[in-house]
């Protein structure tokens, strides 16, 4: 589909009447230089053939402004129109216009475009698909020069149809590399712009994007190695001796880490040229509409177009905006390649990537303090939350809670060096002061969206958040324009949903598909010591939505098998399962805290997928002895307030 | 015996009165246990710690990538873990009884035998007997493991899966007789804390799993340090001045002898019911001619009124704690409740608890292929690398997850294959999924956890159709 459009100024209008795309009426309009396109009569055969019909309209204006050098949106009676298309006679300059007063779907076609354009009243002019606007800025633009240095510039690139891409992927993360590879399979000419600004302490990393590089990756593997230690205190309660001292070198663990990481973005560029895929090592940025600027590291610039665009540029924590933060404070983006151990630490945040550091960091014998603002995990099922908290308390973990850093100052230099923190609690009431050898800031993340000049293609975004509103097809506001991951409003922040997404998209733009991507039941897990898996609604979502009657928790406490011979954590692991009991008991969320979280929760999602009810739940056979059977045996309900401990097996 | 305990507390739960009688005759090394039958004293608890002892054995070696320095030698001290299990097993033998009697279920430490439909012998150890009568009488003896018959030394000389947990002193250099489950998951946990093991097959490991599974999971076994001796059967065990025993065995192939001498010999050449002093015959139970199991219906009836029989004792019916757990619980709701559920047998999930685990659930390839034919069937695989593995490098060759679909339309799940770490854990769901009826395409809407093993379930895209290459690479 993509490359019939590319070469459409060769194909005669008779050919195309017989195409049901979205993008004849332009090519009629594109022959008419110097004229009028009133092509009612295309106009309407479109419309007529397609369903939703404000994005076709959007396509149909997208379509005018690409094609053509100069775009006029006019009205025959309006005389500022009419003073408009003078000014390029004037200069010599072919144009298009489309009057919209003739045209079948004109006053439509008028709200859709003033909705895009930000503009009030016709005329708007676009050059070179670069937005000039209404009659005073076309003007006050051409005695600045403006028009006729666009026209100058850029005008061989643009002159033709065809673009350089099919797509051009901003970002090369999980979502980017998925879309982009998968979209490659179909032939398309993809492109992804993957670039790394370095951290406030200079940390980069190479292709991949958060996920592999300082993400779920090392966290899990950083994870794992805590986990390790608790296995080799277990170790000796099962019989295997060794000296009593252990000691962790982070040097080694890190190095280790990196080097898997290292191993995996040499295997992404690898991939990508297999498939085909051109990658760039260049910060994208858009500079016109189907145009983008790649900057690379030397400051070179490259301009490209394409047919469509994906953002996938993801997100980058938050600082805390207080003094000494950015010079002296670290992230999850320097954490895990860190050349030396971090120390006596204080993690700053609540999130799940906070608690996920500040619990490997314990588990690898560090002294850790967590100070957090209001509550654990927002978002998550507050009850979980909060046993994941007081396990980390009984682990070690310090919790400082209700207050927010005001200033970090440094005492000392080094690797690491010595840091004051001062906290004044929420309240305003109270100012503490500590010292820590590094300060981890965990206090959330924001879309990378201000930057990649979206304002000047004119997708919209959530001015607080910064995030990307798109339609359930990904489409931002902007036809060709989509949106994947991180970036999204109101979608999940998870890598198997960027990847997800991101194939869907690629089928849906260039096999015909039109299976969307389901960001219903996603399942997750939080890799705190004690791991957290969750599939759908927590607790209080359910209760606020279907209301307390309507709900039935079934819970118990369990104790892994493996934990009984060293005797340790007995009713620290908890299940979960919400059912609405006017749908059959279906479970509409599921919580498990417990070993191996992640692995127990995948298959119960897929359950989840397919409709599963408690009854079902009942009748299934348990594995035994694993923690997973606890599901198949829950009979407590929270309403009953029965006896949930464990005593025995 | 578990089963029994959980339909007794059912029953008890509904106010009726119940007696249970329980006796472990000691096995021929003399080995005893309390309260809690198979599972608890010789089966899955025991055997799944001494599983964990020899992971642990792997986290010492994988610790040493992550970072933490642990100077040599490191070696295991077989008393220290044997009596760390056994005091567990024993505060789950306690716990048994406290809960027996809190509700109020009468406890007899006495062999049982049937009188008739309604009458109950018990003996105690001592030969002093007790008469019960009930309404209804329950059978759950379970099974014992067997002696091979005709080979001279066996039952002298060897022990059996009801002794290997309850050593005081580490089996040291052990032969592992046997390709059931039993037989590799004591072999691996054997050579997991560092015993010098070797399983002799007579043919094929693991009968009645995923043959292609079995593979892989011997393979990995293997390349582990355990050491098979393939198509061979032993034709006897000697004991030698030095206290070793003497195996000497056969290659079916050549006809070869050829012997080697093992401080233990274990055999795990099945199971048999445990009926023989029940006196079934006499008042008309019957039993399977072949395998001398009850015969129950879909209800867990026997062919005489009020006798009822459920677990491993049962003809035709998993051999699995949590099935006989399960019917104990709807046989009491049955019977004393306003219940008429029956219990559903199929797609019963499982593990097997060998170095790298397999969990299974539905049918093996095998089947699947039998029952729909080759051309309905569409097999979906992967081999993939736990993110674990990456940094301890360890090698994931065997690492493997099948999907047996049904071809046409939505391609309905009909098994599923998983080896790897935490097998059992990743399988549980997906039985519940396929309860639930879950096709392919479910499966393929539903999104990964990662990064986990079980998310590759969900990435299943290649098929053996297509002669593809499987390996998962990247993320």
């Amino acid at each position: 589909m993509g490359s019939s459009v590319r070469k459409g100024r060769a194909v005669l209008p008779a050919e195309q009447a017989a195409r049901p795309s979205r993008e004849q009426p332009h090519r009629a309009a594109a022959e008419d230089y110097h004229h009028e396109a009133q092509n009612a009569n295309n106009g309407q055969a479109i419309t007529a053939c397609c369903k939703n019909k404000d994005k076709d309209l959007q396509f149909k204006i997208q379509a005018y402004i690409d094609k053509n050098t100069v775009m006029i949106f006019s009205n025959t009676a309006c005389s500022l129109s009419a003073k408009v298309k003078e000014l390029f006679k004037s200069m010599s300059v072919p144009y298009c216009s489309l009057e919209l007063d003739q045209t079948e779907d004109g006053q439509k076609l008028q709200d859709v475009l003033y909705e895009l354009t930000m503009e009030t009243s016709v005329p708007i002019v676009f050059v070179q698909q670069k937005q000039i606007g209404d009659y005073d800025k076309t003007l006050k633009a051409h005695k600045e020069g403006k028009i006729q240095k666009l026209l100058e510039t850029k005008g061989h690139d643009h002159m033709q149809d065809s673009y350089d891409y099919d797509l051009i992927v901003i970002g090369g993360g999980s979502g980017g590399l998925a879309a982009s590879k998968e979209a490659a399979k179909y032939g398309k000419k993809v492109m992804v712009l993957d670039y790394v600004t370095p951290t406030p302490q200079g940390t980069r990393w190479g292709l991949g994007g958060t996920c592999v590089n300082v993400g779920c990756i090392p966290k899990k593997l950083m994870h794992q190695a805590a986990l390790l230690g608790q296995a080799l205190q277990d170790s000796r309660k099962f019989g295997w001796q060794f000296e009593e001292k252990v000691k962790h070198s982070w040097e080694t663990m890190t190095e280790a880490v990196q080097n898997y990481i290292g191993s995996l973005n040499w295997g992404y560029r690898v991939s990508l040229r297999e498939k085909k895929v051109t990658y760039e090592n260049a910060f994208g940025e858009f500079v016109g509409p189907h145009t983008i600027k790649a900057t690379n590291n030397k400051g070179k610039e490259k301009f490209y177009t394409a047919e469509k665009f994906l953002i996938a540029t993801g997100e980058r924590p938050r600082y805390l905006g207080v003094p000494g933060d950015k010079e002296y404070c670290i992230t999850s983006d320097d954490l895990f390649s860190l050349p030396y151990c971090p120390g006596k630490t204080l993690v700053v945040g609540a999130s799940y990537v906070a608690l996920e550091c500040a619990g490997f960091l314990a588990g690898l014998g560090l002294d850790v303090t967590v100070m957090v603002r209001s509550i654990l995990l927002r978002g998550f099922d507050q009850e979980m939350a909060n046993k994941i908290g007081e396990h980390m308390e009984e682990h070690g973990v310090k919790f400082v809670k209700e207050f927010v850093p005001i200033k970090v100052e440094q005492i000392e230099e080094g690797t690491p060096g010595k840091l004051k923190v001062i906290a004044q609690s929420t309240d305003g009431r109270e100012i503490i002061e500590g010292e820590y050898n590094t300060v981890l800031v965990a206090v959330g993340r924001d879309a990378c969206t201000r930057t990649i000049g979206l304002d000047r293609v004119g997708v919209k975004i959530n001015e607080r958040s910064g995030k990307i509103p798109v339609s359930d097809e990904e489409q931002t506001n902007v036809p060709y324009i989509y949106a994947i991951g991180d970036v999204l409003e109101g979608k999940l922040e998870l890598t198997p949903v960027a990847i997800q997404a991101g194939r869907l998209l690629a089928q849906r733009l260039y096999a015909g598909a039109t299976l969307k991507c389901d960001y219903v039941n996603v399942p997750t897990t939080v890799f705190t010591p004690l791991e957290y898996g969750a599939c759908g609604f927590s607790e209080e979502t359910a209760l606020e939505k279907f209301g307390e009657e309507n709900i039935e928790v079934y819970h118990s406490y369990f104790w892994p098998l493996e934990w009984t011979v060293p005797s340790r954590d007995n009713n620290k692991c908890y299940a979960k399962i919400i059912c609405n009991i006017q749908d059959n008991e279906r479970v509409i969320g599921f919580h498990v805290l417990g070993p191996n979280a992640g692995e127990v929760t995948q298959g119960f999602s897929a359950a989840i997928k397919c409709g599963l009810t408690k009854a079902q739940l009942d009748n299934t056979i348990g594995i035994h002895p694993v923690c997973a059977e606890i599901f198949t045996t829950l009979s407590v309900t929270k309403r009953s307030g029965g006896n949930i401990l464990q005593s025995g097996c | 015996m578990i089963a029994l305990l959980v339909f007794c507390f059912e029953a008890a739960q509904f106010g009726k009165k119940v007696a249970v009688l329980d006796y472990v005759e000691p096995s021929p090394k003399g080995t005893k246990w309390g309260l809690g039958g198979t599972c608890v004293n010789v089966g899955c608890i025991p055997k799944k710690l001494m599983h964990q002892a020899s992971l642990l054995g792997s986290a010492l070696k994988d610790a040493q990538h992550y970072g933490w320095n642990i100077s040599h030698p490191v070696r295991h001290d077989w008393p220290v873990m044997a009596e760390a299990i056994q005091n567990y097993v024993k505060s789950l033998n306690w716990g048994h009884r406290v809960q027996l009697q809190d509700k109020k279920v009468k406890y007899f430490n006495l062999t049982g035998s049937l009188m008739d439909a309604h009458t109950v012998r018990g003996l105690t150890n001592a030969g002093k007997e007790t008469i019960i009568t009930a309404e209804n009488i329950v059978i759950a003896t379970g099974g014992r493991p067997k002696y091979p018959a005709h080979i001279a030394g066996a039952l002298e000389y060897g022990i059996t899966s009801d002794d290997i947990f309850w050593l005081k002193e580490s089996p040291g250099k052990t032969l592992v007789v046997g390709a059931s489950y039993v037989s590799l998951e004591c072999a691996g946990f054997l050579t997991g804390i560092g015993q010098d093991t070797t399983v002799m097959v007579r043919s094929i490991p693991l009968r009645g799993f995923d043959q292609q599974m079995s593979f892989l999971v011997t393979d990995y076994m293997e390349s582990c340090g355990t050491r098979f001796l393939k198509k061979c059967t032993p034709s006897k065990v000697e004991k030698l001045k030095s206290g070793k025993l003497q195996v000497t065995w056969k290659h079916a192939d050549s006809g070869k002898e050829e012997m080697d001498d093992f401080d233990t010999v274990m055999w795990a050449v099945g199971r048999a019911p445990d009926t023989k002093t029940l006196n079934l015959e006499t008042i008309g139970v019957k039993i399977s001619s072949e395998t001398g199991k009850i015969i129950v219906d879909a209800s867990e009836a026997t062919s005489v009124p009020h006798i009822y029989a459920i677990g491993d004792i049962t003809e035709g019916r998993p051999e699995l704690t949590p099935t006989a757990i399960a019917a104990g619980k709807l046989l009491a709701q049955r019977l004393f409740g306003q219940s008429s559920e029956l219990m559903d047998y199929d797609n019963v999930p499982t593990t097997v608890f060998t170095p790298l685990e397999y969990g299974c659930v539905g049918l093996s390839e095998e089947k699947a292929v039998e029952h729909y034919g080759l051309d309905n069937i569409e097999v979906y695989h992967a081999y993939y690398k736990p993110l674990e593995f990456t940094v301890a490098e360890r090698d994931a060759t065997q690492c493997y997850i099948k999907m047996v679909c049904l071809r046409k339309k939505e391609q309905r799940i009909l098994g599923l294959h998983f080896i790897g770490p935490n097998a059992g854990e990743v399988i549980q769901g997906f039985a519940l999924g396929m309860k639930c009826g879950a096709t392919y395409a479910q499966m393929m809407k539903t999104v990964g956890i990662h990064p986990t093993c079980a998310e590759e379930v969900t990435k299943l895209r290649i098929t053996k159709r297509s002669g593809l290459d499987a390996k998962v690479t990247g993320c």
